[in-house]
């Protein structure tokens, strides 16, 4: 399967087999990480532009690494040394970065469909890198690449996504790709953070953490995101972890295999155990590198992603 | 359908590689500083077969690698992303004489990508090629050390190298 996308702007529109690729090619760049010279030319030449209006360091670090590894140039920029706190706008932000004849614009954003603006008026290719509560896709991917890589399947698998739902991209673009990929997927959390209306994107909803977890190949803890709340959707910390937070209580009542991933920042001692979260069964490192190398993947992919296909010869 | 002509079969192959390694052992008395990296997809299945013949030349194990080189070609902005294949380099080059092993040398753009490639890897005392079939028009001044067959070609054909195929006989075919 090839990929002929020029951006990468959400999950929901992918095929399973878009997905696929994705992964397939993040395999080859993680291996380029594992070598003494970590850098190969693919993207020699083109510039990346980190347009991060939201602030983030994990994300942001891992696509400036990524493109530095691709040999592109790369800048960063953030909303609070900008021209977006004089008024500029985000479309003029945006044009001003192209006119810098950048190929690449890599949007973090507070408001949903920020990334799909601007594609609809850019050349350069626009990927997503958060938009709101809307999707977060390079998570979503490297989520599933973590998890192919370590139970060698994602189709058939109990994934079981804890927390803040209702806030997070992150859950639905891996609530998409997973179910994509033929998982079954169970979210679980306060009710107030995971409505039933979930269920219309192919997964369960429970609000019970024992039954959830009991069954569970993979629990994926989401952080609890104070910044996003409008109000407070659960009486107090210390009542989320007696409920929902992942204890060594618990976790001995899953299955002796399943794994634990969590995208971080994580809260130590909120929604996870503070040993668990250093333990053999967290992917949370895993996940880190992992990122890398999907990240460097998206570029790759996008940057061919424009126009008719070329036939090579021999 | 395209006309096709069949330049070598199963026999003329195998006779065309044992060549080959024969000529990679002349040049490298003893083979403890030869080893073979193939470019996937039919380069790899050579190198293989180039090693199972070497290590009854020499009589020790003749290590294989298989390189991929799409990160460094020089056509990534002029089409669609090309599929990549996994690089296993399991050994140091340093020091060592690489045999590159390719199925067809055409422009020589992707033997140009796997010098750059391999030298991530480390210092070769020594590069050199070989290639089952070589059908000219080069772009880059590049020449095979080692070669199968030469095969006069105009651009517009294709080869096709056909290798350990279920329920296929080996080939290589011309097609017009």
């Amino acid at each position: 399967m090839s990929w002929h996308r020029k951006h990468l702007l959400d999950i929901e529109s992918l095929s399973a087999a878009e997905i696929v690729t994705v992964l397939d090619t993040a395999r080859a760049f993680k291996a380029v990480g594992e070598r003494a010279i970590k850098k190969v030319p693919a993207l020699r030449g083109k510039t990346v532009v980190n347009l991060f209006i939201e602030p983030s360091t994990r994300t942001r670090i891992s696509f400036e690494l990524a493109a530095q590894r691709l040999t592109a140039d790369i800048v960063n920029f953030s909303a609070d040394a900008s021209s977006l706190k004089k008024g500029e706008t985000l479309k003029d932000t945006a044009r001003n970065l192209e006119a810098l004849n950048a190929d690449f614009i890599i949007i973090r954003h507070s408001a949903s469909g920020a990334p799909h603006f601007l594609a609809r008026f850019l050349n350069a290719h626009v990927i997503n890198a958060g938009d709101g509560a809307h999707e977060h896709p390079t998570q979503a991917l490297l989520d599933a690449f973590t998890i192919r890589e370590r139970k060698g399947k994602i189709a058939g698998l109990n994934v079981t996504i804890l927390g803040d739902i209702l806030y997070s991209r992150v859950a639905r673009s891996n609530i998409w790709a997973l179910t994509k990929l033929g998982a079954n997927v169970t979210l679980c959390g306060p009710s107030t953070l995971v409505p039933k209306t979930f269920e219309r994107m192919g997964c369960r909803v429970t609000h019970d953490m024992d039954e959830a977890i009991r069954e569970a190949d993979i629990l994926n803890l989401l952080r609890i995101q104070h910044e996003r709340q409008r109000q407070t959707m659960f009486p107090g910390i210390g009542e989320y972890t007696t409920l929902f937070g992942l204890t060594p209580a618990r976790l001995a009542r899953t299955k002796p295999d399943a794994l634990i991933m969590h995208p971080g920042p994580i809260n130590r001692g909120v929604e996870i155990d503070s040993e668990i979260a250093d333990s053999k069964r967290s992917l949370i490192l895993e996940q880190v590198t992992n990122g890398l190398a999907v990240r460097m993947a998206v570029l790759f992919l996008v940057n061919g992603g424009k126009g008719p296909s070329e036939v090579t010869g021999n | 359908m395209p006309e096709t002509i069949v330049i070598l079969k199963a026999a003329a192959i195998h006779r065309a590689l044992t060549r080959i390694a024969h000529e990679i052992a002349e040049r490298h008395e003893n083979g403890d500083s030869v080893v073979l990296v193939g470019i996937p997809l039919v380069g790899d299945v050579l190198a293989q077969k180039l090693s199972a013949l070497l290590s009854e030349i020499w009589r020790i194990p003749v290590p294989v690698g298989i390189l991929d080189v799409t990160m460094h070609r020089d056509d990534l902005d002029r089409q669609i992303a090309p599929h990549m294949h996994p690089t296993v380099i399991p050994f140091d080059v340093t020091g060592k004489t690489v045999v590159l092993v390719d199925d067809v040398l055409f422009s020589g753009r992707t033997t140009r990508a796997a010098m750059d490639a391999i030298n991530d890897f480390g210092r070769p005392k020594k590069i050199q090629l070989a290639v089952l079939v070589d059908r000219g028009h080069r772009e880059l001044p590049i020449k095979a050390d080692f070669v199968g067959k030469n095969v006069p070609t105009a651009l517009t054909e294709k080869i096709r190298v056909r290798l350990d195929i279920p329920g296929r006989e080996d080939e290589v075919v011309l097609e017009k």
